[in-house]
């Protein structure tokens, strides 16, 4: 009689590609990353990290209600989004504005949805950071943990039955991996050999709860053996070796038609969001040395930078213009008017049923009635 | 003109006295229920084919939207209600080569039979099981929709759907709406088989209907009969919204009725005045409407006496209203009834305290406050977990609305 132990007896290895001072390390095998991507890479990283910045800079000013930063998880967003093809579908769970950042998502259209307004794709209907664009083939965000990854399966199983040269891709946190919908997830795409590229961002925090009393198992990338699911552990610091290691997940995925589970390594440098201050549960001296040790930032930077392709000069430039970019889209946001009122009752079905419109009239009433208890700038 | 129902609850009444009698040697012909285990037949209700449903069901096709005029009607055939569900994803599946039909153990033909031969002739990627987790079907099935496919996915039990309620409320019931109608899911159809049985106690006996009346952006659709089942499916997996269609299980064999072979949609939002009566509206929806449909019967022959008019009033007179889909709700159709009336009753088989009758009620109140000759009245489950050896006590029984009837006449 033989028990498999609950433990094994070593931990399952990380991928990495890069050392912490972004040399790489000797005797690794990688997917050669050209200099155009890699430059594009970095750009897009220094852009989400400004954008980032002076977003939660303007909710702290109470311009904007609530934001979320992927600060410390640059890398993952932005050498995910490089590795995968446009016509990957993306079902984000929330830190992941990067994958839209690569693919073209403009500031302004970030603006827009975070300040609700007229412009902005979701009619004003959710919180700020919650996008979604179908042009870019990436759903629409929303709040519960998890319940993408088994609708994932299912947009993975329309791509596999149309054919198609393409994967979804469904991102989770570390926490969303005790939901049931992980499970779910994991074990429909694994039955139904549907092209899933799971893609677990460890950073070691849900809200306040660390990963120690999330699972017990060694991390998540154990999880998918259980499950029949080939599976990697990568350094989500290290933009190389996620680039890498999604790349030939990718490739598993989209021409073997099965799911693959990736966990990428990071921390979360920033609060969950701004409804939170993580200094109540972690020691400051912990953000602090992740935020020098191995910051996926500077690593990918001194790396670029080894190859000849970056250089001080071209940095403060882009800082300088991303910046201004920035800016200009949430003073613009700021002074566009608000979504109008019809698109409270509208999209709720695909035709206005008889209780909408007459809640509709009713509410219309008493606007007339009590203009002074409306806001404004929501036009009627 | 009505369409008197009788004949159907008669058999359900006969069915009952027939059950008390043979008792536990009755057997099954066909596994109706599928149970793993044995269930005890101690509440005396039984079920046994019925023969002439169609001539009492048969109420002219008037949602029947590929008739053509001027044309003799189109063939029927009398089929039950499990093969009505069964034609209606035949006829999804053909029409529609992006429709897909799937759930536990629906690969072999389901547990209630309705996807009987559908994996053969569409084959075993568009019609399948799956893993034994529902918030995995539709979570799935909402992926699936959300790529432009029709999911039609099958919950085995209504009473098992609640691992799913997540998916189905802050998902399925959102998409369109949280993506500014960027995406949408209104492909997804979930059928589940829902109510009494006689034999199904806490958890193959729910009507969990009221629980999905309370989200907008999904629509809740429910059938009375084979014809209705047919049509009304065939509609909620084409119409561009989510929607819970929840199937009377009591009626998968039970109900037998004239049902055209052709392809047809019957219209959601409309409700149905399937018995018409002058004296008091009585609103329904699935299998309930059978008991209703007796209490009807049995209320014409009633005389009142009213004491202060000093008369005695022969019969009385009951309309009876099909709702059909319970959100978005044809309210004007109950309204206008009651207007002629002056007199509600709801009735369901889901516990009484915030059922959707109340919603109903409050509705009916709300406008036609100054018509109404009576408080409107409720016969409904009782507060407690679907009993077993208890149900016949539990349920809204012929009786039961029957007093309701007359209390609220005479009121």
């Amino acid at each position: 009689m033989e028990f498999i132990s609950e433990v094994t007896d070593k931990r399952v290895p990380c991928y990495r590609l890069l050392d912490d001072d972004g040399f790489l390390i000797s005797g690794t095998t990688f997917e050669q990353l050209d200099k155009e991507t890699a430059v594009r890479m970095y750009e897009k990283m220094v852009s989400l990290q400004i954008m980032d910045t002076i977003f939660y800079e303007a909710q702290r000013q109470g311009r904007l209600s609530f934001y979320l930063t992927s600060t410390g998880e640059e890398a993952i967003n932005i050498a995910t989004a490089a590795a995968l093809s446009p016509d990957d579908i993306i079902l984000p769970q929330y830190r992941e504005p990067g994958i839209l950042l690569w693919r073209g998502f403009s500031m302004e259209e970030f603006a827009s949805q975070c300040f609700g307004t007229k412009d902005g794709h979701g009619k004003g209907r959710q919180m700020p950071i919650h996008y979604g664009s179908k042009s870019h083939n990436f759903f629409t965000v929303s709040s519960p943990i998890a319940t993408q990854l088994p609708q994932a399966a299912g947009v993975a199983y329309s791509l596999k039955m149309d054919g198609k040269e393409a994967c979804a891709v469904a991102f989770t946190g570390d926490g969303g991996t005790s939901e049931g919908d992980f499970h779910a997830a994991m074990n429909f795409a694994a039955v139904m050999e549907a092209p899933v590229l799971f893609i677990c961002r460890n950073n070691g925090w849900a809200i306040s709860t660390p990963i120690s009393q999330q699972f017990r198992s060694d991390g998540v990338v154990v999880k998918g053996q259980a499950y029949g699911i080939r599976s990697i552990r990568v350094d989500g610091n290290d933009a190389l070796a996620v680039y890498s290691a999604i790349r030939a997940a990718r490739e598993m995925v989209v021409h073997e038609q099965k799911p693959v589970l990736v966990e990428a390594l990071t921390y979360r440098v920033g609060h969950h969001s701004t409804s939170d201050d993580s200094t109540k549960y972690r020691p400051v001296s912990e953000i602090e040395q992740w935020k020098s040790i191995g910051n996926p930032m500077t690593r990918f930077r001194n790396w670029v930078k080894a190859n000849g392709w970056w250089t001080d000069e071209r940095e403060i430039e882009l800082r300088v213009a991303i910046r201004k970019q920035v800016l200009k889209a949430i003073q613009v946001a700021e002074k566009t008017q608000k979504p109008s009122l019809e698109d409270l009752f509208s999209d709720v079905y695909d035709k206005l049923p008889s209780n909408l419109q007459e809640q509709e009239r009713s509410l219309r009433e008493t606007i007339n009635n009590y203009k002074q208890d409306f806001p404004t700038d929501v036009p009627l | 003109m009505g369409f008197p129902l009788g004949s159907l609850s008669e058999l359900r009444h006969r069915s009952i006295n027939f059950r008390s009698t043979v008792g536990n040697s009755f057997s099954w012909v066909l596994p109706y229920f599928p149970l793993p285990f044995k269930m005890p037949c101690t509440t005396g209700r039984g079920i046994t084919r019925i023969g002439n449903f169609s001539r009492i069901w048969s109420s002219p096709c008037r949602g029947l939207q590929t008739a053509v005029h001027g044309q003799s009607p189109p063939p029927t055939k009398p089929v039950n209600l499990f093969s009505a569900v069964n034609q209606a994803l035949h006829i999804a599946l053909d029409t529609d080569p992006r429709a897909y039909v799937f759930g536990e153990d629906v690969g072999f033909g389901g547990v209630f039979r309705c996807t009987t031969g559908l994996a053969d002739q569409f084959g075993k990627r568009r019609v399948f099981n799956t893993p034994l987790c529902e918030q995995g079907i539709v979570g799935f099935a909402i992926g699936l929709a959300a790529m432009g496919n029709r999911a039609i996915a099958e919950i085995q039990f209504a009473d098992y759907i609640f691992p799913a309620f997540d998916q189905i409320v802050n998902e399925a019931a959102k998409f369109r709406y949280r993506s500014g109608n960027q995406f949408n899911c209104g492909g997804l159809t979930i059928r589940t088989p829902y109510g009494a049985v006689g034999h199904g106690g806490h958890y193959h006996s729910q009507s969990p209907e009221a629980f999905f009346c309370h989200v907008p952006g999904i629509k809740v659709v429910i059938p009375r009969s084979p014809r209705q089942a047919k049509g009304l499916l065939l509609s909620s997996i084409r119409d561009p919204n989510p929607v819970v269609f929840l199937e009377p299980k009591w009626l998968y064999r039970l109900a037998v009725e004239e049902v055209p072979e052709q392809d047809y949609m019957l219209p959601l939002s409309e409700a149905e005045v399937i018995r018409e009566g002058s004296d008091i509206t009585l609103v329904g929806w699935g299998a309930q409407l059978s008991v209703m449909e007796q209490a009807c019967v049995d209320a014409e022959k009633v005389s009142i006496y009213f004491a202060l008019l000093d008369i005695f009033e022969e019969g009385i007179s009951c309309e009876l209203v099909d709702l059909k889909t319970l959100i978005p709700w044809d309210k004007e159709t109950v309204e206008a009834s009651v207007n002629k009336t002056g007199r509600l009753l709801v009735s369901h088989e889901a516990p009484i305290t915030g059922g959707f009758g109340a919603e109903i009620s409050a509705s009916i109140v709300e406008r036609c406050f100054t018509r109404l000759e009576a408080p409107v009245a409720r016969v409904c489950g009782l507060d407690t977990p679907f009993p077993l050896v208890f149900e016949p006590f539990y349920m809204p029984t012929k009786n039961k609305i029957l007093d309701a009837i007359k209390s609220t006449v005479k009121y």
